[in-house]
């Protein structure tokens, strides 16, 4: 292959600088493998493309803002164009950012785009999470991938925040006096972490230059590796794919990634950003200029993180100031309780592959992504967890919700704190039944067909709905999924009577087993002898 | 809980159907593999896959004109022109043409590729055999003794003294990093103790920056005050007016009814931190009827008629008082700093 | 409109619309009286007094006591001066509907003139802040960014940052500062309405309320730039936020919905 022949055509240019690039790349071995890559064709599989590239483009004119923007909180005196600001005191971070908006040539536009860019990056990302929750999969072999993918989310949130405080002004720097507010209650170090976080007492001179090296370097550094790591699993693990006719558990039924994926992927990326741009053209993000630079004594009602902190915000707002204070030390419950409620509960989704995996004791290969209904309390644990998460988003906004609603701001705070409890019970019940609900019809449909909104009278009068038998890809897929017999303890005593040892852990997992796949948590899907009965006494219903 | 037996029967069976399984009579729920193909229009109809072609480049001609307009807008417009777009409001018009240009120079390439992708390419479904992730039996033994082999000539496990030395290295190395951030900021001391107001320091109305008289301070009005000698132009201005900065109200002394308040206060002037003691928010939503004042971020509320104390939401204590009285020039002055720490609490506030 | 419509039957639309039209006889009045009445005399002063009497009585007196002296229902009138009343009425607040937390703006019932005639009466129950003249609150010549920094020390905490509003405890608010008149944010401050404490002029000179005011009309009025775009209630991250999911997420979805989705078949030979 690589040898040179003696052939008297040369071969084409293209083909010339390929060999090139084998010889030292071995990119023909590569190509082999994954030029021809089939990708399964769902629009929900593309949310984690809606990351990705929003992501590439945060990093594209990030970079472009880095050759304004001056991370320094040395005050300068501002002479702008910007009238309403004119002489006012500010630091050289917001200096530059105000000449980014106003002075540059489509400074703006990109610093919207930025901007517009990361909330889009975080809101795709919860969705994208949340779709591979819903259908199942982070199963084996995809639970490092979904860890991968949590860290993602759990870094841009960081990302997001160190991003936004740079422009020193003064929404984002009550964000940052709240956290430093919030590292002050940590017991014994607190005020160690922010003295050395802050180089001194808030505000100090300093926080700006650190942020910015943790933004620009620092975290979007490990999210690259991260994004990089997550993208190579997908192709080593193949996509997922629904249940269908011809899609099994060891196929991948789709369109090969050249040219189709190069095309549609490729494409879309482009859509991506459009969309994005076209969103920065119409609608302002973030104007600093009505903000106002940052001042510790100065503050402005409707004082909100962006929405992916939103969460912890309403945490914060909603806990009961709790202190206690003994033998001259103070513990700052009410603001530490939420400070570690928000990354348990964040947690709790991250750890959910590796429970359910303990739970079911299933240790196969599985790259069919479920519905969500044949999966009945996975999906009302989901819904119960989204809902905490929104009753959360709808707390830290309690006071437009107040204004915007005529209803008391302490009203709101307390349907926060009693749904934060009760939402997610009531989410998991009403989630439940409704998934039940669903795979009944499914059975139904499969057993007595579709109905076909055909009414026949019968000779005797009777009115009678059509009802349409499925094909056979439909009966195939309405029964394709799997269900787990619920697990049962061994029996007490053994064969040989001896008394069997039981671990509290395996009674534990036997007992959240038949939780998961007892009686009253899955619909038996319809069997193949059911089916011949009902239809061998066709049209009698 | 690898080790735990999980019997066999409570795991589900149809996993392993084989690809492309026939249809069997005796199950109507079989896979009858994938559909055949079915054209598109664009497949059998010449005309059509022409008018797909025109469509995809029609979208590209527009990406490019769209770029022309980009770089049209750019030197057109100037930084600072409004215009009024409706519905956008008076929006900056570099800004919103350098934008839809760009969105759809870009959105057209998308938009092009895709429609060329699903019209003109070719949409027979393919499958693809997975493998397993896992290695085989025969690759796993060969690793574990390539590993093992790899271990013994190390001597890693014979010679323990070279394996915990190294081990010692390795652990005690990072510690330089550790030491090194030392610097990154001083110890706390007391500095979170203590704020620059002490005794004798008149109080500056923020907004005039001249001194305070009892008698500017009305009943129901709302003043900030600083510490003389305290400039916005100081280099340490933010860091001490982040501790420094009061809220000032007068309210009936008999309405008072915390009894330190009124004594603290100057004929019922009651001078009180601005800063939360939840994390450290400028507090300052004072209402003047109920006499209530509110956190904009976190909704703490405190009863300024009695000492501050926390009436709603998840601040722990007070908001610190400042003693005040009345200088011989007739303006209010501290009587001393803060007896508390102000703002946010902390381990060592005790 | 729809709005109205559906209040036409009301069973205070008769009053409302009553009310408004001699509001209407009582504006028309007052844009074609004569210039002469404008000088201010002893006895222009004591009428107007006196008219204000007589519509104090029938809008207030059951609720402030005929005296103005306060009863369970409304506060003591006595000393709170002419921009009070001004304000108070001007912008609608008065005479208030119904009891709640707080009293919203409404549409305005009385006329300029007979506002100017409550004042009066008001004012000569006890001495309070004047009604500002023109002069006093016109932004013109002000430091719109001095105003700015103002602004953010005094108002911003409770009226946002461009004065969009905000919510207080218990269903009380700070109310929406646009479109709001200079005179009556001259009075506000001056004044300190309902829960909003006061801006005396010891504290807070005229020339600063006018710096506010200069600066609160040059970024919330109609005609402000919001260079960047749709300005999304200039409530910050919130509305953003919500942006981002409904239309950011949104139009993504839907653009991706179309990349996915199968070419249309043709018809099955």
């Amino acid at each position: 292959m690589s040898t040179v022949t003696n052939t008297q055509k040369k071969a084409p240019a293209g083909e010339r600088v390929a060999d090139w690039a084998d010889g030292r790349l071995g990119i023909y071995t590569l190509a082999k493998a994954n030029m021809r890559k089939i990708f399964p064709d769902h629009w929900s599989f593309m949310l984690g493309e809606v990351c990705l590239y929003s992501f590439l483009i945060i990093i594209l004119t990030g970079v472009y803002l880095t050759m304004f923007f001056h991370p320094s909180m040395n005050e300068v005196e501002y002479v702008g164009p910007y009238v309403p600001l004119q002489g006012q005191l500010m630091s050289e971070a917001f200096n530059s950012t105000m000449h980014i908006s106003f002075e540059v040539r489509g400074g703006l536009l990109i610093r919207q785009i930025h901007h517009w860019a990361a909330l889009i990056f975080l809101a795709g990302m919860f969705v994208h999470m949340m779709r591979v929750f819903f259908t199942g999969a982070f199963r084996k072999p995809r639970e490092i991938n979904w860890l991968f993918g949590f860290l993602l989310f759990f870094l841009g949130m960081f990302t997001g925040f160190t991003g936004y405080s740079l422009p020193d002004d003064l929404l984002s720097g009550t964000g940052v006096r709240f956290m430093q507010g919030a590292i002050l209650s940590v017991p014994v170090l607190g005020t160690y972490l922010s003295m050395f976080l802050f180089g001194g007492e808030f505000p100090g001179g300093d926080f700006v230059a650190r942020f910015y090296s943790a933004h620009v370097l620092l975290l979007p550094g490990i999210m690259l590796g991260l994004v990089v790591a997550h993208l190579i699993l997908v192709f080593v693990h193949k996509h997922t794919q629904f249940a269908g006719p011809g899609r099994t558990n060891d196929n991948v039924v789709g369109m090969p990634l050249l040219p189709v994926y190069m095309a549609k992927a490729g494409g879309f990326f482009f859509l991506v950003f459009g969309v994005i741009a076209v969103i920065a053209a119409i609608a302002s993000i973030n104007p600093i200029w009505a903000i106002g630079p940052y001042r510790p004594d100065q503050v402005s009602t409707g004082a909100q993180p962006d929405w992916y902190m939103g969460f912890a915000e309403g945490l914060i707002r909603v806990m009961p100031g709790w202190e206690i204070n003994l033998w001259g030390h103070t513990l700052v419950l009410g603001v530490m309780i939420p400070l570690a409620i928000f990354p348990a509960v964040l947690a709790a989704i991250a750890v959910y592959p590796f429970i359910e995996s303990w739970i079911t004791g299933d240790k196969r290969e599985h790259h069919i992504a479920q519905r969500p209904r044949n999966a009945p309390t996975r999906t009302a644990f989901g819904v119960a967890w989204i809902t905490a998460y929104m009753i959360m988003l709808v707390g830290g906004g309690n006071d437009l919700w107040a204004t915007h609603f005529h209803l008391s701001l302490n009203s709101i705070t307390w349907f926060v704190r009693i749904f934060f409890f009760a939402g997610p019970v009531i989410a998991f019940v009403a989630t439940k039944r409704i998934c039940l609900g669903l795979q009944r019809r499914d059975k139904d449909k499969v057993l007595h067909g579709r109905e076909s909104g055909i009414i026949k009278r019968l000779p005797h009068g009777e009115f009678v709905e059509v009802h349409e038998p499925l094909s056979q890809g439909e009966l195939h897929r309405l029964t394709a999924h799997e269900q787990y017999a619920a697990a049962e303890l061994p029996p007490a005593v053994d064969e040989n009577g001896v008394e069997r040892k039981i671990g509290a852990m395996e009674k534990l997992r036997v007992k959240l087993n038949k939780g998961y796949y007892g009686e009253d948590s899955q619909v038996a899907k319809p069997t193949v002898e059911e089916y011949k009965e009902i239809q061998s006494g066709h049209g009698h219903h | 809980m690898s080790s735990q037996e999980i019997p066999e029967e409570t795991l589900p069976a149809g996993q392993d159907t084989a690809h492309g399984a026939v249809t069997v009579a005796d199950d109507p729920f079989a896979d009858p593999g994938l559909p055949p193909h079915k054209p598109r229009i664009q497949d059998i109809d010449e005309r059509a896959a022409r008018r797909s072609e025109r469509a995809v480049a029609f979208m590209f001609v527009l990406s490019m004109l769209a770029t022309v307009g980009f770089i049209a807008s750019y030197v057109i417009f100037p930084v600072d022109k409004i215009v009024y777009i409706w519905p956008f409001g008076h929006v900056s018009a570099l800004n919103f043409a350098l934008g839809m240009t760009l969105g759809a120079a870009l959105f057209f390439i998308g938009a092009g590729a895709v429609h060329w992708a699903r019209t003109l390419m070719s949409d027979v479904e393919v499958a693809d055999e997975r493998h397993p992730i896992e290695a085989s039996p025969e690759v796993k033994a060969k690793v574990m003794a390539d590993f093992a082999a790899g271990a013994a000539e190390s001597g890693m496990g014979r010679r323990k003294l070279i394996r915990n030395t190294m081990f010692g290295a390795l652990s005690l190395v990072p510690l330089s990093g550790i030491v090194l951030l030392r610097d990154m900021g001083p110890l706390p001391e007391k500095k979170l103790r203590t704020t620059m107001w002490t005794k004798g320091l008149q109080l500056i109305n923020m907004n005039t920056h001249e001194p305070l008289r009892p008698e500017d301070v009305a009943v129901g009005s709302l003043t900030f005050a600083m510490p003389e000698g305290l400039s916005e132009h100081d280099e340490h201005f933010q860091t001490q007016i982040a501790k420094a900065a009061l809220m000032i109200v007068r309210i009936q002394p008999e309405d008072i009814k915390d009894k330190r308040e009124l004594e603290w206060s100057h004929q019922g002037i009651v001078a009180f931190s601005k800063i939360c003691t939840h994390v450290g928010c400028p507090i300052s939503l004072y209402e003047q009827q109920t006499h209530h004042v509110l956190c904009p971020c976190h909704q703490s509320t405190f009863d300024l008629s009695d000492g501050a104390r926390v009436i709603f939401g998840p601040a722990g204590h007070p908001l610190p008082q400042l003693r005040i009285g009345v200088n011989d020039k007739g303006f209010l002055e501290a009587l001393g700093d803060f007896d508390e720490p102000v703002g946010p609490a902390f381990w060592e506030r005790g | 409109m729809k709005k109205l419509s559906a209040r036409r039957r009301h069973p205070l639309a008769a009053v409302v619309v009553l009310l408004l039209a001699l509001a209407a006889t009582g504006g028309l009045y007052a844009a074609f009286a004569p210039a002469g009445t404008a000088k201010a005399d002893e006895t222009a002063q004591s009428l107007a007094i006196e008219e204000g009497k007589k519509l104090y009585s029938v809008g207030c007196a059951s609720c402030h006591g005929t005296g103005g002296q306060g009863t369970s229902d409304g506060p003591s009138l006595v000393g709170v001066g002419s921009a009070a009343v001004d304000f108070q009425v001007g912008t609608g607040r008065m005479p208030a509907q119904q009891p709640g937390a707080q009293v919203p703006r409404k549409k305005v019932i009385y006329s300029q003139a007979e506002i100017d005639q409550l004042a009066a009466y008001v004012a000569s129950l006890g001495a309070g802040p004047i009604k500002p003249t023109e002069g006093q609150y016109s932004p013109d010549g002000a430091d719109i960014a001095k105003g700015g920094e103002l602004f953010r020390t005094n108002c911003a905490q409770c009226h946002n940052f461009t004065g969009e509003g905000g919510a207080l405890t218990y269903g009380k608010y700070a109310p929406s500062l646009e479109g709001v008149d200079p005179k009556h944010l001259y009075e506000a401050m001056q004044t300190g309405p309902q829960n909003m404490p006061s801006f005396p002029d010891t504290t807070m000179p005229e020339k600063e309320k006018k710096d506010i005011i200069a600066y609160v009309q040059a970024v919330n009025s109609d005609s402000s730039a919001s260079p960047g775009g749709l300005k999304l209630g200039g409530l910050g991250p919130v509305s953003e936020g919500l942006f981002a999911w409904v239309f950011g997420l949104g139009a993504l979805i839907a653009v991706a919905i179309w990349v996915a989705a199968h070419t249309a078949k043709a018809k099955k030979s």
